[in-house]
């Protein structure tokens, strides 16, 4: 099988500080999906990297969703292509860390 | 910190804890429902893909105690049957409040549409098209959760330990995941919803959040857990070709509806062999099916990818489109058409039966602590039957609800004590571990692996052992002081945390396995084949000053018979 490879350009950071772009090389079988390539980086490269998913492959908690070369998607449903990706928190909500933005809706938070 | 206070307290917002809340406040009660994800998504009610058992002779003549004579029988003996029959009479209350709040059960000349799973004697189980059971299940109880101004809501909060002061629960503590913040959460009483532990395992069907979270929370807080032995592999979760944006369970509806062919490399029906022929129709009950796949791959005879293959090419494609018409095109969109291919399928951990131990108003040995939903064991011995998992959500959820809002009603205050809290706040607020952290991700990976490889459906004395030890060893890498940092959402801590009950739960787990010598239900021991009448008992666990406790109880005799 031919080796495929994924560059995964990341923007990470807190709120308030200037986002950065990391990026990783990340290995994947065809038909990987970007979560798939997201929890990859987590297990072998960075475990600090934040992300928040709970279903993992089924498409039902909806948590997954981030900005992927501009586009609002969810990194389940999407596939890992060689080459370079861009992947971004959402831009319309509050950012928590790296990928992971405010997306409760507010009366369902600790903090309102 | 930040400190919170209610009458009662749930922990976990899938379909038992959602319910629960909905009964507590519904008796009075002021109400905190808390999840570490979103309410009512991160759970494993919205992955449901189809069946809901339930006796209500819509399709044809039932009754509540046929519904518990399949479930005990299931059960192989082991059933508590106060929690049995709990589940199977108290189901169609439940189920027909669902319809009242729209759930969409689907319907079919004019009545409810109930279809027979394997294991039940009749066409039983109710569901909502197409593979669209647990996401209407959740918006439902969501949208009536919404309503009742007594529950307040809180997601991104992970409950960490639960506090006991003088011997009873006062209220829990955990981590706001979003600022990093402990929480402090006092409350008459406390109810556990987190759901089974389907974590464990590297391929699963469950959520990322079904670590055994709650069981750990009840062993530390001294109740018990029964059971552990006991998980449940769903034996067609998808393996190949890679699909996204489905459900690896998705092809239970699809057998329900429409049977569909089990076969091996060479193309073989081989159910038969084990004991079940299939004939076209989806017969075959979860443990007899995730034998004979395994043994069929085993004896050299599995699908390229390690399975058996699941075909549906004899079905002509009008009655496909007919029976699942937008999940067709899904499945096109990667790469799969059923009247030209077969799928791959392996058995994949499900559900698990054991839990926290509870009496039959759902309260553990520890006063004011109740459990509900998959975190509870007993109700399905030592195998689950089909459609059972939504409806003792349900269920136990409503039962919970109640029994904790009654107890909430009977105290006074919570008998909060801070000084019972402070030893883990300070754990969570404190500065970690200054050591250089493992990788926690890969260190969930390897445990994910470890038990599938050694503690999954077969087990061996050898196997189990090597679990152990690793196990052990893995506690001792992981340390005793939380890695990571205090920030807004570390997935570091949060590793760390989960990992400390992920390991906790594997170990009970495992030494309830290498105890049972003896194969029953979805514990099935190559080195001791066959149920053995003196093993018709119940393992306990229990955990005091970091040691694992093992004792045996008598299983709890049917007191009636069924009719």
């Amino acid at each position: 099988m031919t080796k495929h490879t994924a560059r995964l350009h990341i923007q990470r950071g807190a709120p308030g500080g200037a986002p950065r772009i990391e990026t990783f090389e990340v290995p994947f079988e065809p038909g990987n999906s970007v979560l798939d390539g997201l929890r990859r980086i987590r297990a072998t490269l960075d475990p600090t990297l934040a992300i928040r998913f709970s279903c993992i492959n089924a498409n039902a908690c909806k948590e997954c969703m981030m900005v992927l070369d501009g586009k609002v998607v969810y990194a389940c449903t999407e596939r890992l292509r060689d080459g370079d990706m861009h992947i971004a928190p959402l831009g319309n909500k509050a950012l928590v860390q790296d990928l992971v933005t405010e997306i409760a809706p507010r009366d369902e938070r600790l903090l309102r | 910190m930040i400190r919170l206070e209610s009458d009662v307290l749930v922990i976990g917002a899938g379909g038992a804890g959602i319910y629960a809340a909905i009964a507590a406040a519904r008796d009075g009660c002021q109400v905190h429902l808390i999840d570490r994800s979103l309410i009512g998504r991160g759970g494993a009610t919205v992955m449901a893909q189809m069946t809901v058992a339930v006796a209500l002779g819509e399709q044809c003549p039932d009754h509540w105690e046929y519904h518990l004579a399949d479930t005990l029988k299931a059960g192989r003996g082991l059933c508590d049957p106060a929690l049995a029959q709990l589940l199977c009479e108290n189901a169609p209350l439940r189920i027909r409040e669902m319809d009242a709040w729209k759930v969409g059960w689907a319907r079919e000349n004019g009545h409810l549409k109930q279809v027979h799973a394997p294991g039940h004697d009749r066409a039983r189980c109710v569901y909502v098209d197409f593979l669209n059971t647990g996401p209407a299940v959740s918006r439902t109880l969501r949208t009536q959760l919404n309503r009742v101004n007594a529950i307040r809501r809180i997601g991104d909060v992970l409950i960490t330990d639960i506090v006991v002061h003088d011997g009873e629960a006062v209220g829990a503590v955990g981590l706001h995941l979003v600022s990093g913040k402990t929480v402090a959460l006092e409350a008459k009483s406390v109810i556990i919803a987190t759901g089974g532990l389907t974590r464990l395992y590297r391929r699963n069907s469950g959520s990322q959040n079904m670590g055994g979270d709650g069981y750990a929370l009840a062993l530390r807080a001294g109740a018990e857990l029964i059971d552990m032995e006991f998980v449940q592999f769903f034996p067609i979760g998808h393996l190949a070709p890679r699909m996204i944006g489905m459900d690896p369970i998705m092809w239970d509806p699809f057998r329900y509806k429409l049977g569909g062919r089990l076969l091996n490399a060479k193309g073989e029906e081989f159910a038969e062999r084990y004991g079940q022929a299939e004939s076209g129709q989806y017969v075959l009950t979860r443990d007899v099916a995730t034998y004979a796949i395994f043994k069929e791959v085993e004896a050299g005879r599995g699908s390229p990818a390690g399975g058996a293959y699941l075909s549906f090419a004899h079905v002509p494609e009008a009655e496909l489109r007919k029976a699942f018409g937008p999940v067709i095109d899904r499945l096109a969109k990667n790469g799969i058409d059923l009247t030209k291919m077969p799928v791959e399928v392996a058995p994949i951990a499900h559900y698990h039966m054991g839990g926290v131990r509870v009496n039959a108003s759902m309260e553990t040995r520890v006063p004011n602590l109740f459990a509900a939903g998959e975190a509870v064991g007993g109700a399905n011995g030592a195998n689950r039957l089909s459609g059972n998992a939504l409806t003792e959500a349900f269920v136990f959820g409503e039962h919970a609800g109640t029994a904790a809002a009654a107890r909430a009603k009977s105290r006074g205050a919570s008998g909060w004590n801070a000084k019972a809290a402070a030893a883990e706040l300070d754990f969570l607020s404190g500065p970690g571990s200054a050591a250089a952290a493992p990788n926690t991700a890969a260190l969930v990976m390897e445990l994910q692996a470890l038990m599938a490889d050694n503690v999954g459906p077969f087990r061996t004395e050898a196997k189990l052992r090597l679990a152990l030890l690793r196990l052990a060893q893995m506690q001792r890498e992981l340390g005793a002081l939380p890695a990571g940092g205090s920030a807004h959402y570390n997935m570091v801590r949060l590793d760390w945390l989960d990992l400390r009950n992920m390991l906790l739960v594997a170990q009970t787990v495992v030494l309830a396995a290498i105890e049972r010598k003896e194969s029953r239900g979805a514990h099935q021991r190559e080195d001791y084949p066959g149920m053995l009448p003196e093993w018709e008992l119940n393992q306990v666990l229990s955990y005091r000053e970091g040691k694992l406790g093992l004792s045996r109880s008598p299983a709890k005799p049917i007191a009636r018979a069924a009719k």
